[in-house]
């Protein structure tokens, strides 16, 4: 059990990691989406499954998709930071 | 350079939190109203899961300031979106229509069961409505051409956030506090039980449904140059 615990710690340290280290703004959607995913994760292992599922649906989809579809919006998909969109 | 100073700061406060909190005793909960809750919840309102009892009824003035929080920005988010017209975007391919086809399904009954069964197991409006909006978003990924009819997501939404408080206010007018659980019991476990409860629920999981799907639509139907 203690080792399941330390994986999901490192898999969800390590993809906040990545959420500030990526230069790519939709692989850094997708590693945030990741560490939502992580915690709701470490919630069932702590038996609170409500705030599991209110975590896996709203953090791990809900918002990853709303930023998504953000980054679609503004013509920011596959840009990395401080590249502006071919639209002014 | 900047965002890795402001880790190591994040860092330095989660070791000074972690310290403080190593000194605390865990398991022992210095409150004992969740001892008192869980004993009086089965008896007091029916319910199979605590956590209902809690958020619709001990704390449902909570939950209706949480749809009004939510309403409002839902409302901000389409005043400041606008209602673009569906520009002709080239369909979507076969996985992903296929994978579409295969999922909505899927969903609606997922989501349904997490809404209708949010007295007896864990889940409940918020969480199947969240569910429910991504099952009618994904049609619009497959197929972008079409688009919800948002005079019916409104519609819904309104009719629902407006059960929820009527519900309510019967409450007042059979001489309880607002929101109080109303009706019959029934038998903890099964899935007519709980009195209001389950109908309040419902409310719940259209009125976020209705919110976030006509929210995601307006998001993804845009007017702008995409690559």
């Amino acid at each position: 059990m203690i080792w399941i615990a330390v994986v999901l710690v490192v898999l969800t340290l390590g993809a906040a990691l990545a959420v500030l280290l990526l230069n790519n703004l939709l692989a850094a959607t997708a590693a945030a989406s990741v560490v939502s995913l992580g915690v709701a994760l470490m919630c069932v292992m702590l038996r609170a499954p409500d705030v599991a599922m209110t975590e896996a649906v709203v953090g791990a989809g809900l918002s990853g998709l709303i930023l998504a579809l953000t980054l679609r919006r503004l013509g920011l998909v596959g840009l990395g930071i401080g590249q502006r969109g071919e639209k002014s | 350079m900047r965002s890795l100073a402001s880790l190591l700061f994040v860092g330095g406060l989660g070791f000074l939190l972690l310290v403080i909190g190593g000194t605390l005793p865990l398991g022992q909960p210095p409150m004992l109203v969740g001892q008192d809750i869980q004993q009086a919840a089965a008896d007091q309102v029916g319910t199979a899961n605590f956590v209902t009892a809690v958020v619709l009824a001990f704390r449902g003035l909570d939950t209706l300031g949480e749809l009004a929080i939510l309403f409002a920005a839902a409302t901000a988010g389409g005043l400041v979106l606008g209602n673009t017209g569906s520009r002709a975007r080239p369909a979507a391919g076969f996985i992903l229509r296929s994978g579409c086809d295969l999922l909505f399904p899927l969903l609606l009954v997922v989501g349904l069961y997490i809404v209708m069964h949010g007295h007896l197991t864990p889940g409940g409006g918020f969480q199947g409505g969240v569910i429910l909006a991504a099952a009618f978003f994904l049609p619009l990924l497959a197929r972008p051409q079409e688009s919800l009819d948002h005079r019916w997501m409104s519609l819904i939404e309104g009719l629902s956030g407006a059960a929820f408080i009527g519900l309510g206010i019967l409450a007042l007018y059979q001489g309880q506090a607002f929101l109080t659980p109303l009706f019959d019991r029934g038998v903890v476990g099964e899935l007519v039980s709980g009195g209001s409860l389950p109908l309040l629920y419902l409310a719940v999981g259209l009125k976020v449904g209705a919110e976030l799907a006509s929210l995601l639509s307006r998001l993804a139907h845009d007017d702008e140059v995409t690559s």
